[in-house]
Protein backbone atom coordinates (compact mmCIF):
# COMPACT_ATOMS: atom_id res chain seq x y z
CA UNK A 1 0.00 0.00 0.00
CA UNK A 2 1.59 3.38 -1.19
CA UNK A 3 1.71 6.73 1.36
CA UNK A 4 -0.33 8.45 -1.33
CA UNK A 5 -2.93 5.54 -0.32
CA UNK A 6 -2.91 6.13 3.01
CA UNK A 7 -2.76 9.79 2.45
CA UNK A 8 -6.13 9.80 0.61
CA UNK A 9 -7.51 7.57 3.00
CA UNK A 10 -6.87 9.94 5.81
CA UNK A 11 -8.11 12.88 3.97
CA UNK A 12 -11.47 11.17 3.33
CA UNK A 13 -11.55 10.18 7.24
CA UNK A 14 -11.02 13.54 7.99
CA UNK A 15 -13.38 15.62 5.79
CA UNK A 16 -16.27 13.04 6.60
CA UNK A 17 -15.66 13.74 10.26
CA UNK A 18 -15.51 17.54 9.22
CA UNK A 19 -19.12 17.26 7.92
CA UNK A 20 -20.65 14.99 10.77
CA UNK A 21 -19.10 17.84 12.99
CA UNK A 22 -20.47 20.54 10.63
CA UNK A 23 -23.80 18.78 10.83
CA UNK A 24 -24.04 18.44 14.92
CA UNK A 25 -22.20 22.11 15.59
CA UNK A 26 -24.60 24.02 12.52
CA UNK A 27 -27.41 23.05 13.68
CA UNK A 28 -28.45 26.77 14.52
CA UNK A 29 -25.94 28.33 12.91
CA UNK A 30 -25.19 30.40 15.84
CA UNK A 31 -21.36 32.14 15.24
CA UNK A 32 -21.58 33.01 18.41
CA UNK A 33 -20.28 36.60 17.86
CA UNK A 34 -19.55 38.44 21.38
CA UNK A 35 -18.31 42.02 20.20
CA UNK A 36 -14.81 42.57 22.07
CA UNK A 37 -14.60 46.85 23.11
CA UNK A 38 -10.71 47.76 21.71
CA UNK A 39 -11.11 51.75 22.46
CA UNK A 40 -13.77 54.12 23.63
CA UNK A 41 -16.97 53.47 21.70
CA UNK A 42 -14.96 51.06 19.06
CA UNK A 43 -15.81 47.04 18.91
CA UNK A 44 -14.11 44.32 17.27
CA UNK A 45 -16.16 40.49 16.80
CA UNK A 46 -12.60 38.61 16.33
CA UNK A 47 -12.68 35.94 13.90
CA UNK A 48 -10.69 32.03 14.32
CA UNK A 49 -7.39 32.09 12.31
CA UNK A 50 -8.66 29.26 10.41
CA UNK A 51 -9.61 28.21 6.63
CA UNK A 52 -12.82 28.36 5.78
CA UNK A 53 -15.14 25.08 6.74
CA UNK A 54 -17.97 23.61 7.58
CA UNK A 55 -17.25 24.12 11.21
CA UNK A 56 -16.46 27.89 11.08
CA UNK A 57 -19.35 28.56 8.39
CA UNK A 58 -16.61 31.40 7.54
CA UNK A 59 -16.15 32.84 10.65
CA UNK A 60 -12.32 33.65 10.01
CA UNK A 61 -12.17 37.13 9.89
CA UNK A 62 -12.93 40.14 11.95
CA UNK A 63 -15.97 42.85 11.90
CA UNK A 64 -15.73 45.32 13.77
CA UNK A 65 -17.71 49.00 14.66
CA UNK A 66 -17.95 52.28 15.71
CA UNK A 67 -20.88 53.59 18.15
CA UNK A 68 -20.85 57.47 17.74
CA UNK A 69 -24.01 60.12 18.35
CA UNK A 70 -24.23 59.77 14.39
CA UNK A 71 -25.37 56.75 14.04
CA UNK A 72 -22.99 53.20 13.83
CA UNK A 73 -19.95 53.13 11.42
CA UNK A 74 -19.44 49.03 10.48
CA UNK A 75 -15.92 48.03 8.95
CA UNK A 76 -16.43 44.94 6.94
CA UNK A 77 -20.07 42.62 7.28
CA UNK A 78 -18.36 39.08 7.44
CA UNK A 79 -18.80 35.86 4.84
CA UNK A 80 -22.56 35.46 4.82
CA UNK A 81 -25.91 36.78 5.45
CA UNK A 82 -26.78 34.75 9.04
CA UNK A 83 -23.15 36.55 9.63
CA UNK A 84 -24.36 39.53 9.03
CA UNK A 85 -27.98 39.32 10.69
CA UNK A 86 -25.78 38.27 13.97
CA UNK A 87 -23.61 41.25 13.57
CA UNK A 88 -26.81 43.51 13.26
CA UNK A 89 -28.18 42.04 16.44
CA UNK A 90 -24.71 42.26 18.40
CA UNK A 91 -24.62 45.78 17.54
CA UNK A 92 -28.09 46.17 18.83
CA UNK A 93 -27.48 45.00 21.50
CA UNK A 94 -25.08 47.28 22.64
CA UNK A 95 -26.61 50.64 21.18
CA UNK A 96 -29.78 51.54 20.30
CA UNK A 97 -27.81 53.77 17.27
CA UNK A 98 -29.01 52.92 13.74
CA UNK A 99 -26.68 52.03 11.68
CA UNK A 100 -25.40 54.84 9.45
CA UNK A 101 -22.61 53.24 7.30
CA UNK A 102 -21.20 49.76 6.51
CA UNK A 103 -17.67 50.26 4.71
CA UNK A 104 -16.38 46.86 3.10
CA UNK A 105 -12.45 47.13 2.86
CA UNK A 106 -12.01 45.15 -0.04
CA UNK A 107 -13.56 42.78 -2.58
CA UNK A 108 -13.03 39.70 -0.27
CA UNK A 109 -16.02 37.14 0.11
CA UNK A 110 -15.32 37.62 3.89
CA UNK A 111 -15.68 41.13 3.86
CA UNK A 112 -18.64 41.67 2.31
CA UNK A 113 -21.20 39.03 1.93
CA UNK A 114 -22.99 40.17 5.06
CA UNK A 115 -24.15 43.01 3.18
CA UNK A 116 -27.77 41.84 2.81
CA UNK A 117 -28.59 42.32 6.42
CA UNK A 118 -27.99 45.94 6.66
CA UNK A 119 -29.37 49.03 4.99
CA UNK A 120 -28.67 49.51 1.34
CA UNK A 121 -28.28 52.50 1.80
CA UNK A 122 -25.05 52.20 4.29
CA UNK A 123 -23.10 50.32 2.45
CA UNK A 124 -19.95 51.88 0.59
CA UNK A 125 -16.72 51.14 -0.54
CA UNK A 126 -13.87 52.52 -3.03
CA UNK A 127 -15.14 52.58 -6.32
CA UNK A 128 -12.47 49.72 -7.43
CA UNK A 129 -13.86 47.41 -4.66
CA UNK A 130 -17.35 47.98 -5.90
CA UNK A 131 -16.09 46.83 -9.30
CA UNK A 132 -14.57 43.72 -7.60
CA UNK A 133 -17.87 42.80 -6.32
CA UNK A 134 -19.20 43.23 -9.75
CA UNK A 135 -16.96 41.04 -11.28
CA UNK A 136 -16.01 38.31 -8.90
CA UNK A 137 -18.96 38.75 -6.56
CA UNK A 138 -21.21 35.72 -7.84
CA UNK A 139 -18.21 33.11 -7.78
CA UNK A 140 -16.72 34.00 -4.80
CA UNK A 141 -20.45 33.33 -2.87
CA UNK A 142 -20.51 29.97 -5.03
CA UNK A 143 -17.14 29.23 -3.70
CA UNK A 144 -18.08 30.05 0.07
CA UNK A 145 -21.01 27.60 -0.48
CA UNK A 146 -18.66 24.87 -1.31
CA UNK A 147 -16.30 25.85 1.34
CA UNK A 148 -18.77 26.97 4.26
CA UNK A 149 -22.00 24.51 3.28
CA UNK A 150 -25.51 25.66 4.83
CA UNK A 151 -24.14 28.07 6.68
CA UNK A 152 -24.06 30.08 3.76
CA UNK A 153 -27.73 29.75 2.93
CA UNK A 154 -30.02 32.56 1.46
CA UNK A 155 -26.14 34.77 0.78
CA UNK A 156 -26.91 36.80 -1.81
CA UNK A 157 -24.04 39.13 -3.57
CA UNK A 158 -25.00 42.74 -2.04
CA UNK A 159 -23.05 45.34 -3.87
CA UNK A 160 -22.23 48.60 -2.30
CA UNK A 161 -24.79 51.73 -4.34
CA UNK A 162 -22.38 54.60 -2.54
CA UNK A 163 -18.80 54.96 -3.78
CA UNK A 164 -16.37 56.67 -0.99
CA UNK A 165 -13.91 58.89 -1.77
CA UNK A 166 -10.31 58.54 0.20
CA UNK A 167 -9.66 61.50 2.91
CA UNK A 168 -11.41 62.39 6.39
CA UNK A 169 -14.38 61.71 7.13
CA UNK A 170 -16.12 62.90 10.41
CA UNK A 171 -18.89 61.00 12.01
CA UNK A 172 -20.21 62.10 15.26
CA UNK A 173 -17.42 62.89 17.34
CA UNK A 174 -15.36 60.39 15.52
CA UNK A 175 -12.38 61.85 13.07
CA UNK A 176 -11.91 58.90 10.56
CA UNK A 177 -9.51 58.83 7.71
CA UNK A 178 -9.80 56.67 4.84
CA UNK A 179 -7.10 55.38 3.43
CA UNK A 180 -7.15 54.42 -0.29
CA UNK A 181 -4.23 51.25 -0.78
CA UNK A 182 -3.55 48.55 -2.43
CA UNK A 183 -1.68 45.51 -2.69
CA UNK A 184 -3.39 42.58 -0.78
CA UNK A 185 -6.10 43.36 -3.92
CA UNK A 186 -6.04 46.04 -6.56
CA UNK A 187 -7.70 48.31 -3.67
CA UNK A 188 -7.80 48.24 -0.19
CA UNK A 189 -9.31 49.94 2.40
CA UNK A 190 -7.51 50.96 5.54
CA UNK A 191 -9.79 53.37 8.26
CA UNK A 192 -7.76 55.11 10.97
CA UNK A 193 -9.68 56.89 13.73
CA UNK A 194 -7.67 59.89 14.62
CA UNK A 195 -9.99 60.40 18.04
CA UNK A 196 -9.14 57.02 19.40
CA UNK A 197 -6.19 55.74 17.35
CA UNK A 198 -7.48 52.88 16.05
CA UNK A 199 -6.23 51.69 12.78
CA UNK A 200 -8.67 49.22 11.07
CA UNK A 201 -6.02 47.75 8.74
CA UNK A 202 -8.24 45.50 6.53
CA UNK A 203 -6.46 42.69 5.12
CA UNK A 204 -3.59 45.24 4.48
CA UNK A 205 -2.79 43.37 8.38
CA UNK A 206 -2.32 39.64 9.22
CA UNK A 207 -1.99 38.75 12.78
CA UNK A 208 -0.55 35.58 14.23
CA UNK A 209 -1.94 34.30 10.95
CA UNK A 210 -0.22 34.09 7.74
CA UNK A 211 -1.75 35.90 5.07
CA UNK A 212 -3.76 35.19 2.06
CA UNK A 213 -2.41 36.18 -1.56
CA UNK A 214 -4.61 35.20 -4.30
CA UNK A 215 -5.56 39.06 -5.71
CA UNK A 216 -1.84 40.13 -3.94
CA UNK A 217 0.75 42.91 -5.43
CA UNK A 218 3.84 42.19 -2.98
CA UNK A 219 5.55 45.50 -3.97
CA UNK A 220 2.40 47.22 -3.75
CA UNK A 221 1.23 45.83 -0.48
CA UNK A 222 4.76 46.40 0.96
CA UNK A 223 4.60 50.28 0.08
CA UNK A 224 0.95 49.97 1.62
CA UNK A 225 2.31 48.38 4.89
CA UNK A 226 4.90 51.75 4.68
CA UNK A 227 2.12 53.95 4.79
CA UNK A 228 0.23 52.02 7.97
CA UNK A 229 3.31 51.81 10.10
CA UNK A 230 3.69 55.74 9.49
CA UNK A 231 -0.05 56.60 11.33
CA UNK A 232 0.24 57.13 15.27
CA UNK A 233 -1.68 53.92 16.26
CA UNK A 234 -2.68 52.87 19.49
CA UNK A 235 -4.84 49.64 18.72
CA UNK A 236 -4.23 48.02 16.07
CA UNK A 237 -7.16 45.76 14.35
CA UNK A 238 -5.85 43.61 11.45
CA UNK A 239 -8.60 42.17 8.88
CA UNK A 240 -7.18 38.35 10.23
CA UNK A 241 -5.98 37.57 13.75
CA UNK A 242 -6.21 39.25 16.80
CA UNK A 243 -6.43 43.35 17.70
CA UNK A 244 -3.12 44.94 19.41
CA UNK A 245 -1.71 47.33 21.43
CA UNK A 246 1.77 46.52 19.35
CA UNK A 247 3.05 46.31 16.26
CA UNK A 248 3.64 42.62 15.70
CA UNK A 249 0.51 42.69 12.52
CA UNK A 250 3.29 44.74 10.99
CA UNK A 251 6.38 42.98 11.40
CA UNK A 252 4.77 40.10 10.67
CA UNK A 253 2.86 40.30 7.70
CA UNK A 254 6.11 42.18 6.02
CA UNK A 255 8.57 39.74 7.11
CA UNK A 256 5.94 36.85 5.53
CA UNK A 257 5.64 39.12 2.48
CA UNK A 258 9.49 39.36 2.03
CA UNK A 259 10.28 35.92 2.63
CA UNK A 260 7.87 34.60 0.28
CA UNK A 261 8.83 37.31 -3.04
CA UNK A 262 12.39 36.09 -2.11
CA UNK A 263 11.66 32.22 -1.55
CA UNK A 264 9.35 32.80 -5.32
CA UNK A 265 12.24 34.68 -6.94
CA UNK A 266 15.32 32.63 -6.28
CA UNK A 267 13.02 29.17 -6.88
CA UNK A 268 12.12 30.44 -10.67
CA UNK A 269 15.57 32.09 -11.24
CA UNK A 270 16.98 28.84 -10.16
CA UNK A 271 15.58 26.82 -12.47
CA UNK A 272 12.86 24.99 -9.74
CA UNK A 273 10.21 23.28 -10.77
CA UNK A 274 6.47 24.00 -9.01
CA UNK A 275 6.56 20.59 -7.67
CA UNK A 276 10.00 21.23 -6.01
CA UNK A 277 8.44 24.34 -4.50
CA UNK A 278 5.74 23.03 -2.89
CA UNK A 279 7.97 20.58 -1.33
CA UNK A 280 10.01 22.68 0.87
CA UNK A 281 9.59 23.23 4.70
CA UNK A 282 9.05 26.65 6.07
CA UNK A 283 11.57 28.06 8.10
CA UNK A 284 10.57 28.32 11.58
CA UNK A 285 9.32 32.60 11.93
CA UNK A 286 7.02 31.36 9.27
CA UNK A 287 5.58 27.83 10.29
CA UNK A 288 4.56 29.62 13.66
CA UNK A 289 1.63 31.45 11.87
CA UNK A 290 -1.56 29.85 11.47
CA UNK A 291 -2.45 27.91 8.12
CA UNK A 292 1.19 28.84 7.24
CA UNK A 293 1.42 25.63 5.14
CA UNK A 294 -1.42 25.76 3.27
CA UNK A 295 -1.03 29.54 2.41
CA UNK A 296 2.44 28.76 1.56
CA UNK A 297 1.05 26.44 -0.86
CA UNK A 298 -1.65 28.81 -2.38
CA UNK A 299 0.47 31.46 -2.92
CA UNK A 300 3.00 29.34 -5.01
CA UNK A 301 0.14 28.28 -7.02
CA UNK A 302 -1.27 31.96 -7.30
CA UNK A 303 2.38 33.54 -7.53
CA UNK A 304 4.87 31.10 -8.94
CA UNK A 305 3.53 30.88 -12.87
CA UNK A 306 4.53 34.72 -13.16
CA UNK A 307 7.68 34.31 -11.85
CA UNK A 308 8.64 31.44 -13.65
CA UNK A 309 7.42 33.37 -16.72
CA UNK A 310 9.36 36.50 -15.66
CA UNK A 311 12.90 34.13 -15.35
CA UNK A 312 12.03 32.20 -18.81
CA UNK A 313 11.91 35.28 -20.89
CA UNK A 314 15.04 36.81 -19.39
CA UNK A 315 16.83 33.35 -20.91
CA UNK A 316 17.60 33.57 -24.22
CA UNK A 317 15.42 32.04 -26.51
CA UNK A 318 13.12 32.92 -29.36
CA UNK A 319 12.51 31.65 -33.14
CA UNK A 320 14.72 30.06 -35.34
CA UNK A 321 15.22 30.69 -38.99
CA UNK B 1 -23.10 10.46 18.43
CA UNK B 2 -24.62 6.79 17.07
CA UNK B 3 -26.18 9.01 13.97
CA UNK B 4 -22.92 10.40 13.75
CA UNK B 5 -21.13 7.29 13.46
CA UNK B 6 -23.63 5.90 11.09
CA UNK B 7 -23.63 8.89 8.99
CA UNK B 8 -19.75 8.36 8.88
CA UNK B 9 -19.80 4.83 8.05
CA UNK B 10 -22.07 5.24 5.10
CA UNK B 11 -20.03 8.23 3.87
CA UNK B 12 -16.95 5.78 4.01
CA UNK B 13 -19.26 2.89 1.81
CA UNK B 14 -20.36 5.12 -0.64
CA UNK B 15 -16.97 6.56 -1.14
CA UNK B 16 -15.42 5.41 -5.13
CA UNK B 17 -12.49 5.00 -3.61
CA UNK B 18 -13.32 2.18 -0.96
CA UNK B 19 -13.96 -0.77 -2.37
CA UNK B 20 -13.30 -4.75 -1.90
CA UNK B 21 -11.03 -7.22 -2.42
CA UNK B 22 -11.73 -7.09 -6.44
CA UNK B 23 -10.08 -4.59 -7.02
CA UNK B 24 -7.49 -4.43 -4.24
CA UNK B 25 -4.30 -4.76 -7.23
CA UNK B 26 -4.37 -0.96 -7.53
CA UNK B 27 -3.16 0.95 -4.59
CA UNK B 28 -5.01 4.04 -5.61
CA UNK B 29 -8.26 2.17 -5.21
CA UNK B 30 -9.78 3.97 -8.28
CA UNK B 31 -13.44 2.15 -9.83
CA UNK B 32 -12.07 3.27 -13.29
CA UNK B 33 -8.28 1.72 -13.02
CA UNK B 34 -9.77 -1.67 -15.38
CA UNK B 35 -10.56 0.57 -17.44
CA UNK B 36 -7.30 2.32 -17.77
CA UNK B 37 -5.35 -0.57 -17.74
CA UNK B 38 -7.45 -2.06 -20.89
CA UNK B 39 -7.35 1.21 -22.89
CA UNK B 40 -3.51 1.93 -21.94
CA UNK B 41 -2.10 -1.82 -22.12
CA UNK B 42 -4.31 -4.55 -23.46
CA UNK B 43 -2.78 -7.34 -22.58
CA UNK B 44 0.57 -6.65 -21.89
CA UNK B 45 2.54 -6.90 -18.68
CA UNK B 46 1.98 -4.46 -16.17
CA UNK B 47 2.77 -4.07 -12.49
CA UNK B 48 2.77 -1.36 -9.93
CA UNK B 49 6.07 0.35 -9.07
CA UNK B 50 7.31 2.57 -6.60
CA UNK B 51 10.23 3.51 -8.65
CA UNK B 52 7.90 5.61 -11.25
CA UNK B 53 7.04 8.50 -8.94
CA UNK B 54 4.21 11.11 -9.68
CA UNK B 55 4.39 14.24 -7.57
CA UNK B 56 1.08 16.47 -7.03
CA UNK B 57 -0.30 18.43 -4.81
CA UNK B 58 -2.64 16.46 -2.82
CA UNK B 59 -5.24 19.28 -2.91
CA UNK B 60 -5.09 21.26 -6.46
CA UNK B 61 -5.73 25.23 -5.83
CA UNK B 62 -6.31 25.51 -9.46
CA UNK B 63 -7.49 23.10 -11.59
CA UNK B 64 -6.62 24.88 -14.45
CA UNK B 65 -2.67 24.63 -13.68
CA UNK B 66 -2.10 21.41 -11.66
CA UNK B 67 1.25 20.74 -11.46
CA UNK B 68 2.77 17.37 -12.21
CA UNK B 69 6.21 16.04 -12.22
CA UNK B 70 7.23 12.74 -13.41
CA UNK B 71 10.18 10.76 -12.63
CA UNK B 72 10.82 7.22 -13.84
CA UNK B 73 15.04 8.10 -14.15
CA UNK B 74 15.49 4.81 -11.04
CA UNK B 75 14.26 2.27 -13.50
CA UNK B 76 16.81 1.27 -16.13
CA UNK B 77 16.46 1.26 -19.97
CA UNK B 78 13.02 3.19 -19.68
CA UNK B 79 11.33 3.28 -23.80
CA UNK B 80 8.45 5.69 -23.47
CA UNK B 81 6.03 7.16 -20.68
CA UNK B 82 2.41 7.65 -20.57
CA UNK B 83 0.43 10.13 -18.06
CA UNK B 84 -3.19 9.86 -17.65
CA UNK B 85 -5.83 11.02 -15.70
CA UNK B 86 -8.51 7.98 -14.60
CA UNK B 87 -11.40 10.35 -14.36
CA UNK B 88 -10.72 12.97 -16.80
CA UNK B 89 -12.76 13.53 -19.77
CA UNK B 90 -10.10 13.20 -21.73
CA UNK B 91 -7.87 10.80 -19.87
CA UNK B 92 -4.45 10.84 -21.63
CA UNK B 93 -2.28 13.68 -20.71
CA UNK B 94 0.68 13.27 -22.52
CA UNK B 95 3.71 10.91 -23.65
CA UNK B 96 7.63 11.09 -23.72
CA UNK B 97 10.15 9.22 -24.82
CA UNK B 98 13.69 10.08 -23.21
CA UNK B 99 16.57 10.32 -25.70
CA UNK B 100 19.41 11.18 -23.94
CA UNK B 101 17.69 13.12 -21.20
CA UNK B 102 16.61 11.55 -18.24
CA UNK B 103 13.28 9.62 -18.03
CA UNK B 104 11.68 12.10 -15.58
CA UNK B 105 9.35 15.48 -17.01
CA UNK B 106 7.42 17.74 -14.97
CA UNK B 107 4.34 19.81 -16.55
CA UNK B 108 1.15 21.31 -15.63
CA UNK B 109 -2.29 19.68 -16.35
CA UNK B 110 -6.43 20.57 -16.47
CA UNK B 111 -7.96 18.53 -14.21
CA UNK B 112 -12.11 18.00 -14.75
CA UNK B 113 -12.43 16.33 -10.95
CA UNK B 114 -10.58 14.75 -8.05
CA UNK B 115 -8.65 11.81 -10.23
CA UNK B 116 -5.41 9.85 -9.78
CA UNK B 117 -2.78 10.77 -12.12
CA UNK B 118 -0.28 8.82 -13.23
CA UNK B 119 2.77 7.53 -14.95
CA UNK B 120 3.76 4.04 -16.89
CA UNK B 121 6.92 3.62 -17.88
CA UNK B 122 7.55 0.80 -20.68
CA UNK B 123 11.24 -0.87 -20.20
CA UNK B 124 12.98 -2.55 -22.57
CA UNK B 125 11.61 -5.45 -21.82
CA UNK B 126 8.04 -4.53 -22.53
CA UNK B 127 7.27 -4.26 -19.31
CA UNK B 128 4.59 -1.16 -18.21
CA UNK B 129 5.95 0.23 -14.82
CA UNK B 130 2.80 2.36 -13.20
CA UNK B 131 3.05 4.94 -10.54
CA UNK B 132 0.64 7.72 -9.28
CA UNK B 133 -0.98 9.71 -6.97
CA UNK B 134 -4.25 11.01 -5.95
CA UNK B 135 -5.16 14.87 -6.98
CA UNK B 136 -8.42 16.54 -5.15
CA UNK B 137 -10.10 19.25 -6.97
CA UNK B 138 -12.94 21.40 -7.09
CA UNK B 139 -12.36 20.47 -10.81
CA UNK B 140 -13.96 22.32 -13.51
CA UNK B 141 -10.61 22.76 -15.82
CA UNK B 142 -11.40 20.69 -18.43
CA UNK B 143 -14.32 23.00 -19.48
CA UNK B 144 -13.56 26.13 -19.20
CA UNK B 145 -12.00 27.98 -22.57
CA UNK B 146 -8.63 28.83 -22.22
CA UNK B 147 -7.96 32.80 -21.55
CA UNK B 148 -6.25 32.58 -24.82
CA UNK B 149 -9.05 31.49 -26.91
CA UNK B 150 -10.94 34.59 -25.34
CA UNK B 151 -8.24 37.58 -26.22
CA UNK B 152 -7.04 38.25 -30.13
CA UNK B 153 -2.98 38.98 -28.15
CA UNK B 154 -1.79 35.20 -28.20
CA UNK B 155 -2.20 34.94 -32.22
CA UNK B 156 0.40 36.96 -32.84
CA UNK B 157 2.76 34.90 -30.03
CA UNK B 158 1.32 31.48 -31.11
CA UNK B 159 3.95 28.43 -30.54
CA UNK B 160 6.52 31.19 -29.24
CA UNK B 161 9.27 29.24 -27.44
CA UNK B 162 10.30 31.11 -23.62
CA UNK B 163 13.50 28.56 -22.37
CA UNK B 164 16.52 28.92 -20.45
CA UNK B 165 18.63 25.81 -19.30
CA UNK B 166 20.35 25.53 -15.96
CA UNK B 167 23.58 23.59 -14.59
CA UNK B 168 22.70 20.98 -12.15
CA UNK B 169 26.12 20.56 -10.58
CA UNK B 170 27.40 17.94 -12.36
CA UNK B 171 24.14 15.92 -12.60
CA UNK B 172 23.46 17.32 -15.98
CA UNK B 173 21.81 20.15 -17.87
CA UNK B 174 18.24 21.49 -16.26
CA UNK B 175 15.79 22.87 -19.39
CA UNK B 176 12.81 24.68 -18.78
CA UNK B 177 10.94 25.66 -21.51
CA UNK B 178 7.15 27.05 -22.16
CA UNK B 179 5.54 27.66 -25.37
CA UNK B 180 2.61 30.25 -25.53
CA UNK B 181 -0.54 28.10 -26.93
CA UNK B 182 -4.36 28.42 -25.75
CA UNK B 183 -4.39 24.16 -25.64
CA UNK B 184 -8.39 24.46 -25.84
CA UNK B 185 -9.64 20.83 -25.19
CA UNK B 186 -12.57 21.23 -27.18
CA UNK B 187 -14.93 20.44 -24.38
CA UNK B 188 -15.87 24.34 -23.43
CA UNK B 189 -19.09 25.24 -25.64
CA UNK B 190 -18.47 26.61 -29.07
CA UNK B 191 -14.13 26.57 -28.29
CA UNK B 192 -12.97 23.97 -30.97
CA UNK B 193 -9.98 21.46 -29.54
CA UNK B 194 -6.28 23.30 -30.39
CA UNK B 195 -3.18 22.12 -28.80
CA UNK B 196 0.17 21.13 -29.54
CA UNK B 197 0.64 17.95 -30.55
CA UNK B 198 4.51 17.07 -30.65
CA UNK B 199 7.62 18.57 -29.36
CA UNK B 200 11.22 17.41 -30.32
CA UNK B 201 13.88 18.39 -28.35
CA UNK B 202 17.52 17.54 -29.63
CA UNK B 203 20.96 18.92 -29.39
CA UNK B 204 23.27 19.44 -32.75
CA UNK B 205 23.64 15.53 -32.89
CA UNK B 206 20.90 13.52 -30.85
CA UNK B 207 17.37 13.69 -30.20
CA UNK B 208 17.19 14.38 -26.15
CA UNK B 209 13.66 13.75 -25.76
CA UNK B 210 9.74 13.62 -27.79
CA UNK B 211 7.08 14.83 -26.13
CA UNK B 212 3.16 14.32 -27.39
CA UNK B 213 0.62 16.34 -25.70
CA UNK B 214 -3.06 16.26 -26.06
CA UNK B 215 -5.75 18.61 -24.35
CA UNK B 216 -5.58 18.26 -20.71
CA UNK B 217 -2.20 19.80 -20.72
CA UNK B 218 -2.20 23.30 -19.41
CA UNK B 219 -2.30 26.45 -21.25
CA UNK B 220 1.39 27.88 -22.36
CA UNK B 221 2.95 24.45 -21.73
CA UNK B 222 5.92 24.85 -19.09
CA UNK B 223 8.01 21.69 -19.45
CA UNK B 224 11.04 20.98 -17.10
CA UNK B 225 13.31 18.23 -18.66
CA UNK B 226 16.30 17.39 -16.85
CA UNK B 227 19.71 15.95 -19.41
CA UNK B 228 21.78 13.16 -18.35
CA UNK B 229 25.41 13.82 -16.86
CA UNK B 230 27.67 13.89 -19.77
CA UNK B 231 24.99 15.99 -21.84
CA UNK B 232 25.85 19.59 -21.92
CA UNK B 233 24.80 20.36 -25.28
CA UNK B 234 25.38 24.67 -25.81
CA UNK B 235 21.69 24.99 -27.28
CA UNK B 236 19.17 22.97 -27.80
CA UNK B 237 16.51 22.83 -30.86
CA UNK B 238 12.36 22.87 -29.98
CA UNK B 239 10.23 21.55 -32.89
CA UNK B 240 6.98 20.27 -33.40
CA UNK B 241 3.31 20.93 -34.37
CA UNK B 242 -0.30 21.63 -33.61
CA UNK B 243 -3.44 19.81 -34.61
CA UNK B 244 -4.16 22.47 -36.83
CA UNK B 245 -0.83 22.46 -38.62
CA UNK B 246 1.25 25.57 -37.09
CA UNK B 247 5.05 24.39 -36.21
CA UNK B 248 7.08 25.38 -33.44
CA UNK B 249 10.46 25.95 -34.33
CA UNK B 250 12.75 27.84 -31.44
CA UNK B 251 16.63 27.54 -29.83
CA UNK B 252 16.89 27.27 -26.02
CA UNK B 253 20.52 28.37 -24.94
CA UNK B 254 22.02 29.14 -21.65
ZN1 LIG C 1 -8.75 39.56 1.83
Amino acid sequence: MGDAMMRHLRTLAAVSLMLVTALIAAADFDYGLSPRQVAEDTWVVVGRNEDFSFENGGNIVNSAFIVTSEGVVVIDSGPSRRFGEQLRAAIARITDQPILRVLNTHHHPDHFLGNQAFPAASLAALAGTIEGIRRDGESFNENMYRLAGDWMLGTEVTVPGQDIEPGPLTVGEHRLELLALDGHTGTDLAVFDRTTGVLFAGDLLFHDRAPTTPHANIPRWLASIAVLEALPVKVLVPGHGAPTTGSEPISQTRNWLEWLQQTIRSGAESGLDLTEMLDRPLPADEARLAVSAAEYRRSLSHLYPAAEQQALEHGAAGHAH
Amino acid sequence: MKLASLLLAGMLALSPHIHAANDAADPLESARWGDMRKEFFGDQTVVFDTRVEVTAPLTAENPMNVPVAVNAAALPDVREVVVFADFNPIVRILEFTPGAAEASLAFRIKLQQSSPVRAAARTGDGVWHVGGTWVTTTGGGCTVPSTGSASPEWQSRLNEVNGRMWSRQGQGERVRLRIIHPMDTGLAPSVPAFHIESLVLADEKTELMTIRTFEPVSENPLFTIDLAPGTDPARIRVTGRDNNGNRINAWVTR
